[in-house]
């Protein structure tokens, strides 16, 4: 994989030379999908909170998704790893193809799509338990039961968090001891431990303070180099920073999606441009 | 590099969803347990003592022949009981719950209180039983009467009272106080004008619960001394008398098989009386159910 | 309103409006100095709660140490036979412990699984309906009277376990202590179901979102969050057993033992009183007193429980 993902890169960076374009442009045109939403319509009881939705999430890249409230983007977010069935009276209809299985198929269980796709809330919410066993919560119940490799997933993990340092000393302490940054960098490395595909975030730095919503910043920029990570954020300038593509929302539909740079600098929907420019929201 | 090994992950997956799959029908079946206790339980009851529950039965006194034997001393008797219960119990009771949640600082003295109300709540009956034998009946000389019985049980209940009418009070809005403190009322026009007729429902249901614990409860009245079997209605409060669940006990330690189905029926008689004070506080509640 | 007959209305009223105020006020102040006293006429009944506990206490106390002029307090606790009736009476308290314990662990053996298998039903599968039909039942199984549940005792359960084992005798421990399980699960299933559903849904949406199953969100994580609340509704539910007096009355006997046979008669504590209170034992005699030397050993088991019960659930609201 490594030899060949070389190559691709060295044709992008000719090929960009030789058109002149933009080479995030180039390398985004070849990348794999890994979400293919088609037709997606969503009812909570009588209220339709999502409309048509067509949306491709992109390999290794940080896709936004952006809007007012109530717009339906975490609503959206919570399709993808079907959370969205723990709220009563819901329904679908449409297709959601993740790696071209479509994950609305009642025959396909939950458990599995969730296992190469994690989620980060709003608000942290660590176990009750020692930092240890909140991050070696997932593989053990997949599972995993080897002390040693435990102990090298939950390293790997905190590492990946970049709050390993922080807490290598205090492994065995309850989570509940970190502070509300470090709490929420801990429920991205429990994420991290079932070594995911996907990584959805719910406005993942909104209960933070600056320092700390700039440290997952910084994280969430490294990881998507082996990750995919779709954020949902009412933050626009978070999301002008940190994303490759940015999606709008409006009332349940999709407005506009598009690369971020696009979004930010020449929208193609007045409508984006007045939320952008503040006019709404 | 992957640390996890996926075909672990994906062997333990399908028995991981049967466990869940048959936990969920044993939570179920352990729920339906109790149901299905309850359902035993009355049908047996209903089965045994509805043949005997006729005009006599409740015309009649207790009697040595079963086929005689009537619940009128005992119906009538639990009736004084909550006559004597209500007023202490409600006027004790309403007065700790404003105390404490109107009036009372918070400080050690009050904090004792509340702790002493709930280890209250947990001592046996039967203790109340033997509290009532010293001070009620030796004590106070009342002997086994009425008043000493009611007493005895007012005391038993209190927490009861207390706790639902502390909550009723609670749970009145402050924007109701505060429009009447707006007005220029004292805080005790304010409690009896506004916060005690918006809590009256909250506190009539906890009245009646009591009042229905009260007239179920057996152990401290044995030891009070309250005889289970009398021929006659008392005449005031001094006087002596049975209950309902006395009776019933008298009934089902009686060798002859006969009794138990009388005592079935007075058990009936029992469940009718609560299931009618029970519906009253429902009703209560449902109909004076304000929506702020 | 500006003319002759104006000015003067106006005039007038003004005045009358003042003489109102000024009888307001009076009455406001008179009102507020009597209402100074309300406080202490309600803080007097809120210490009726507090003259029962001492009431109780000190009764038990005097009566217990009256008890103990008669008979010595290493007899109580050390001789191994409680036979108050017999011409060579004996007072050891200890079998009618063991009667009490008895009926109480089978109570456990009963409540605590079905009552936490409930709790965990309603809090974590159950649909809204469902909840709203169940949780009435069950505060109708708790709030039966119980000589209903003596009388189910003796007459149902009783002939159908002497059906099941022959060898088990009219009067046991195995009827009623089923029975006060049955009727102490409601308290474990109510309680614990308020501790479960107490923890914060975010947590059950953490774990699901790692792809766990319900039962595994259930005994992995919600659980072990709820445990102080559901042990302290246990040991809650436990002392209630203890204090259990009529079901143990009607069908357990009146044979204080102190061997582990569950299957014959047996004699609690509560059971004692109420076989002293409704036999013929004289005021002032040795036996009237013992009925309050067992109360006393009743009182102090169920308060050390109760009081570890309020211990255990104070930690709860220090995790969170």
């Amino acid at each position: 994989m490594k030899g060949r993902q070389r190559i691709m890169n060295m044709t992008l960076l000719r090929t960009s030379e030789a058109f002149n374009m933009d080479k995030t442009v180039v390398s985004q045109l070849s990348k794999e999908k890994v979400y293919e939403t088609s037709q997606l319509n969503l009812w909570y009881g009588e209220k339709h909170a999502l409309k048509n939705i067509e949306l491709d999430i992109h390999q290794n890249e940080v896709t936004a998704i952006i809007g007012p409230s109530g717009c339906g983007k975490s609503t959206y977010l919570k399709t993808l790893n079907r959370m969205v069935e723990l709220t009563p009276d819901v329904r679908t209809s449409g297709e959601i193809k993740y790696r071209n299985r479509n994950i609305l198929d009642k025959s396909y269980k939950v458990e599995e799509l969730r296992t190469q796709v994690g989620m980060v809330f709003q608000k942290p919410n660590p176990f009750p338990k020692s930092i240890y066993e909140n991050v070696a919560y997932g593989p053990k119940i997949h599972g995993i039961r080897n002390k040693k490799v435990l102990d090298e997933v939950v390293e790997k993990s905190l590492r990946g968090a970049a709050i390993w340092d922080e807490v290598k000393d205090r492994l065995h302490d309850n989570a509940y001891g970190l502070s509300g940054g470090q709490q929420q960098r801990l429920c991205i490395a429990r994420c991290l431990a079932i070594e995911p595909d996907v990584i959805l975030m719910d406005e993942p730095t909104s209960a933070l303070d600056p320092i700390s919503t700039l440290k997952v910043e910084e994280l969430v920029q490294q990881l998507k180099e082996h990750y995919s990570i779709i954020i949902v954020t009412h933050n626009m300038q978070q999301a002008a920073r940190i994303s490759d593509r940015t999606a709008f929302f409006l009332n349940g539909e999709v407005i506009e999606y598009n690369n971020t740079n696009t979004i930010f600098s020449r929208p193609s929907d007045q409508r984006t441009e007045d939320y952008i420019s503040g006019r709404f929201g | 590099m992957k640390l996890i090994d996926k075909t672990i992950v994906a062997k333990k997956m399908p028995i991981r969803l049967v466990r869940n799959t048959i936990l969920k029908g044993l939570f179920f079946l352990a729920t339906t347990f109790g149901l299905l206790v309850l359902g035993i339980l009355l049908y047996r009851i209903f089965a045994q003592g509805i043949g005997y529950l006729d005009w006599d039965f409740f015309q009649n006194f207790a009697s040595r022949r079963p086929e005689e034997a009537g619940i009128k001393a005992a119906l009538i008797g639990s009736i004084w009981l909550m006559i004597v219960v209500a007023p202490v119990a409600l006027l004790l009771g309403l007065g700790t719950a404003i105390y404490l949640e109107e009036y009372a600082k918070k400080n050690w003295f009050t904090s004792f209180i509340k702790l002493n109300i709930s280890n209250l709540a947990g001592v046996p009956s039967i203790i109340f039983g033997l509290l009532g034998l010293t001070i009620f009946v030796r004590a106070l000389a009342l002997d086994r009467s009425v008043l000493a019985a009611g007493l005895t049980m007012s005391l038993l209940v209190l927490p009861v009272i207390i706790v639902a009418a502390q909550e009723a009070i609670r749970s009145v809005p402050r924007e109701l106080r505060e429009a009447s403190y707006g007005m220029g009322a004292t805080k005790w026009q304010t409690i009896v004008r506004v916060v005690l007729p918006a809590a009256i429902p909250g506190i009539l249901t906890g009245s009646i619960l009591a009042l229905s614990r009260a007239v179920g409860e057996t152990a401290p009245l044995v030891v009070v001394g309250i005889p289970m079997f009398i021929a006659f209605l008392p005449k005031n409060v001094f006087d002596t008398f049975t209950v309902l669940p006395m009776q019933i006990y008298n009934w089902t330690s009686r060798p002859q098989e006969e009794f138990q189905s009388v005592a079935a029926a007075g058990i009936l008689v029992l469940l009718f009386l609560l299931i009618f004070m029970n519906s009253i506080a429902v009703f209560i509640r449902n109909k004076f159910q304000k929506r702020y | 309103m500006v003319n002759e007959e104006g000015v003067t209305i106006l005039r007038v009223q003004q005045a009358q409006y003042s003489i109102r105020e000024m009888i307001q006020e009076r009455k406001q102040k008179k009102r507020i100095q009597i209402e100074r006293f309300i406080p202490s006429i309600l803080s007097l009944t809120a210490a009726v709660s507090i003259l029962t506990t001492l009431g109780i206490v000190f009764t038990l106390i005097f009566e217990t140490i009256t008890f103990f002029k008669e008979v010595s307090v290493s007899e109580f606790f050390t001789a191994d036979k409680w036979y108050p009736f017999a011409e060579a009476a004996s007072y050891g308290v200890m079998p009618l412990v063991l009667g009490t314990l008895k009926i109480t662990m089978i109570a456990a053996l009963v409540a605590v699984p079905i009552g936490l298998a409930t709790a965990i039903y309603l809090s974590e599968y159950a649909s809204e309906k469902t909840r709203r039909v169940i949780k009435p039942i069950l505060e109708i199984l708790a709030g039966v009277p119980t000589i209903v549940y003596g009388f189910f005792a003796l007459t149902f359960v009783t002939p159908v376990l002497r059906s099941i084992f022959p060898s088990l005798e009219m009067f046991n421990a195995l009827s009623p202590g089923l029975v006060v399980g049955i009727m102490i699960t409601p308290m474990i299933a109510s309680l614990s179901e308020d501790a479960l559903v107490s923890v914060p849904r975010t947590m059950r949406e953490g774990a699901l979102a790692l792809g766990s199953t319900k039962l595994e969100v259930t005994l992995k994580v919600v659980l072990p969050a709820a445990i102080s609340g559901i042990v302290a509704s246990i040991v809650l539910a436990l002392s209630r057993a203890i204090g259990e007096t009529m079901i143990v009355s009607v069908a357990g006997g009146s044979t204080p033992s102190l061997n582990m046979d569950v299957t014959t008669s047996i004699q609690t504590m509560t059971a004692y009183i109420v076989q002293v209170s409704t036999g013929d034992a004289g005021y002032g005699t040795t036996i009237y007193y013992s009925i309050y030397a067992v109360g006393m050993t009743l009182f102090l088991f169920t308060l050390v429980m109760n009081l570890l019960a309020q211990y255990i659930s104070r930690k709860v609201r220090e995790e969170y």
